[in-house]
């Protein structure tokens, strides 16, 4: 393998595994976030000891997050030096600016939050819940703006062999990132929703802490519910979007070979990277109405894409249709519960199944974004410049190395990382004299 | 791909504030980072028992997070203001860095992990993580700047591969032992300020042990700087700049008069003060550079070569303008709030 592939292979393996850790820390900080504040506006302690539970949870999630977090923004310079200096202008200061708005922020709180229980006032401490939670999703903000240039570069124009910053303001207000901000953050929450749901549902199914469980599960579930249509409903609207930015990212998604107008959706389809390898049950006029709200109108085909303009056609299809049927079940698993919520003892099957639904929505997202940079390939920044011309001119070897230590590394802690979570969540509340609810 | 500055422009008046700021965040990210890492190599040479390992990680506990962000911050801003020395900089030392990010990723996670498992075997494998990857960054953040002191092998065009073989030469291991050094006595008096008891009294032996070689590694090192580098050059120009030299100096002399008096905090405000001189030192003495190139000096990276356009460094400018000051704050606020001396009440986890 070269060092492009090398390279990439490790972006990939970084990010996703960054990502393990990243949408529950978005999505659980506010939800404890809101625990705390129901404790100090109730002063029942049940909100305390759900906000220390989850949180010690949390953190163990937490630390995970940073820590791989911090090797991301320095690939940038060792593995794509020359993507770094083309539009370190622009991307460069994205990244600054979110570690001095919102990184500094979440890190300095995240540090009196977990030592301040008893130096603090309860509404003190409730308010650095509120600005960890605060500043991890203003720090999703800049960093989604950040891959909404790469998706759709706006504001820039080309100087000195390099693109240079024109318009601030365009590239902070890009539709394309506030459309991915706006269906990750809901995605986070669901993910936070099914988080509490399926750890709940394994504490009721052995009747331990009931009362607090079962008030956690309706947190859980309604998050999940209330988030899981939003989400879907969102990716809707990108999806209109991004067909109008991202032609061949939409045709690939698809497997859409042919220009046409009234473009149908196949139902069954087995995509091949030239052409599809069967096609059947067609839908007439589906796609053109998923893409642009209009049974007629034209879907650009990938025949009409050179070749080298292509993205991988089979990844992204099947990362689409994954994160799309995950994206159904979510309303209808979330649906059942919040609406057999009361009567969840006569539903031990569906308590059963919960804790095994956890990772689903973590795959979803990770098939979301999947979806989002393989779609984008082969560009780097979409239309400007290509992955291959970004790389770093070091050597396969220390790629190589620094792949193979990295990935050990990540399966070692992940493992241990995850492990540890499982263990506290199934270890229970810490003090289990019967709480009044 | 480059820029070139015209010198007396507003655009590279830009660039030399951002060069400032740049210099004087990775000397906050050595003043805060610095004193973490060397408590946690002190770790398994001060620790007697549990307890005094659980003090030992919590004198730390609250703050790694938010001091690593300079680092973070530090990184950013070369990235922002200085695109093309980033590039260089980071595929540059490609393997030294990826070595860093490692241990930093090991030790961040051992604050987590350590406590969630009533194991000694557990304990006893987070307890040596934290101790090697609280003691490797300290190393090869050195040999990196050391390696920047003296300039790296730059072509023209600027992309150079300086592999970690390459960058272990005597003046880069120099480097590193005079950080290591630095952050172990800085970590020292970290723990007067924290603790209590005989740990405390363990704490402040070793910091009066470590000053005197201190001490003669700083001037062993300033020689050895003097034969090996070109950073006195821009002093030697303008002799006023030696003055930068006495904050270094009033910092080591500070810091052992405090310490005598047990004035914990001023001990370690003292050693801030000789590692932010320390620093100055550096980055005047590399200046215009940021990435000086060695043996060719044509091929630096430098200020005027090296920066954002001029709206990218104002827009910044405003950015920084705004939250340094505030992120000071109430990073003051959280040390003023939880470096207290520990009491039982900060032993849990």
């Amino acid at each position: 393998m070269d060092v492009l592939m090398l390279s990439r292979l490790q972006f990939a393996a970084a990010t996703m595994f960054h990502f393990i850790f990243v949408p529950l820390t978005l999505g659980l900080s506010v939800l404890i976030a809101c625990m705390e504040t129901a404790y100090v506006r109730t002063g029942n302690e049940v909100y305390k000891k759900m906000a220390k539970f989850w949180g010690k949870i949390f953190l163990v999630n937490f630390a995970l997050g940073v820590v791989t977090g911090i090797t991301l923004e320095f690939q940038f310079g060792t593995n794509w030096s020359r993507y770094s200096a083309y539009v370190g202008d622009i991307f460069g200061s994205l990244l600054a600016i979110e570690a001095t708005a919102a990184f500094f922020l979440e890190s300095t709180f995240i540090g009196v939050w977990h030592f301040g229980w008893e130096k603090l006032s309860p509404k003190a401490h409730a308010t650095t819940a509120w600005l960890v939670a605060g500043a991890s999703n203003l720090s999703a903000i800049w960093i989604l703006i950040a891959n909404g240039f790469m998706q759709n570069p706006v504001g820039y124009t080309l100087r000195n062999g390099r693109a240079e910053l024109t318009d601030f303001f365009a590239i902070i207000v890009n539709k394309y990132a506030w459309l991915e901000f706006f269906h990750i953050i809901p995605a986070s929450l669901l993910l936070a929703g099914f988080f509490l749901m399926g750890v709940s549902a394994w504490h009721l199914l052995r009747k331990s802490n009931e009362s607090f469980f079962k008030k956690s599960f309706n947190i859980g579930v309604t998050v999940a519910l209330v988030f899981s249509i939003f989400t879907a409903v969102e990716g809707h609207i990108h999806g209109n979007n991004m067909s109008l930015t991202q032609p061949a990212k939409l045709a690939a998604m698809e497997s859409h070979w042919v220009t046409q107008r009234n473009a149908p959706m196949n139902l069954l389809v087995i995509p091949g990277e030239d052409g599809n390898v069967l096609e059947a049950l067609p839908l007439p006029g589906v796609l053109s109405f998923l893409a642009y709200n209009d049974f007629n109108a034209e879907v650009k085909g990938l025949n009409d894409f050179p070749k080298e303009d292509r993205p991988p056609v089979i990844l992204t299809f099947l990362s689409f249709r994954l994160m799309v049927g995950l994206g159904t079940l979510f309303p209808l698993l979330a649906g059942f519960g919040w609406l057999m919520r009361n009567k969840l003892d006569k539903y031990p099957l569906y308590l059963k199944v919960l804790p095994y639904c956890i990772p689903l929505p973590y795959i979803a997202i990770w098939a979301g974004w999947t979806l989002t940079e393989v779609g984008r390939q082969p560009w780097i920044v979409y239309g400007l410049m290509r992955t291959s011309d970004a790389v770093s001119p070091v050597a396969t070897g220390e790629v190589g190395f620094s792949l193979v230590l990295m990935t050990l590394l990540y399966s070692l802690l992940g493992a241990a990382g995850i492990w540890l979570m499982i263990k506290l969540a199934k270890k229970g509340p810490e003090d289990n004299s019967p709480i009044q609810v | 791909m480059e820029t070139i500055l015209e010198i007396g422009s507003l655009h590279y008046y830009m660039a030399m504030i951002w060069f400032v700021l740049w210099g004087v965040l990775w000397a906050i990210y050595f003043m805060l980072d610095g004193f973490d890492l060397g408590v946690g190599t002190l770790l398994p040479f001060l620790a007697k028992n549990e307890a005094e390992k659980r003090a030992m990680f919590n004198a730390t506990g609250p703050f790694w997070d938010g001091n690593e962000v300079w680092l973070i911050a530090a990184g950013g801003v070369t990235f922002a203001a200085f695109p093309y020395a980033y590039a260089q900089m980071f595929s540059g030392l490609y393997t030294a860095l990826m070595l860093l990010l490692f241990t930093l990723i090991v030790r961040g996670v051992s604050f987590e992990f350590r406590s969630k498992v009533d194991s000694d075997a557990w304990k006893k494998i987070w307890d040596t993580a934290h101790a090697v990857c609280s003691f490797l960054p300290a190393l090869l953040l050195g040999v990196a700047f050391g390696n920047i002191f003296q300039g790296i092998p730059l072509d023209e065009t600027g992309f150079s591969q300086a592999g970690l073989l390459g960058l272990l030469n005597p003046y880069g291991i120099a480097g590193g032992i005079l950080f290591v050094s630095i952050f172990l006595m800085h970590g020292a008096l970290w723990l007067c300020i924290r603790t209590t008891g005989e740990l405390q009294v363990r704490a402040e032996g070793i910091a009066v042990k470590l000053w005197p070689g201190v001490v003669v590694l700083t001037v062993l090192f300033l020689a050895f700087t003097a034969l090996s580098t070109k950073l006195f050059n821009n002093y030697l120009v303008y002799p006023v700049l030696f003055v930068i030299l006495l904050l270094p100096v009033a910092g080591l002399v500070l810091m052992r008069t405090y310490l005598g008096a047990r004035k914990y905090w001023m001990a370690w405000a003292s050693s801030c003060l000789y590692i932010g001189g320390t620093a100055l030192f550096g980055v005047v003495g590399i200046f215009p550079a940021l990435i000086p190139s060695n043996p060719n000096p044509a091929n630096s990276l430098t200020i005027m070569n090296s920066a954002s356009s001029l709206l990218t460094l104002q827009i910044m400018l405003g950015v920084a303008l705004v939250f340094v000051p505030l992120v000071i704050a109430y990073q003051f606020w959280a040390y003023k709030t939880l470096a207290t001396p520990m009491t039982d009440e900060d032993m849990h986890y």
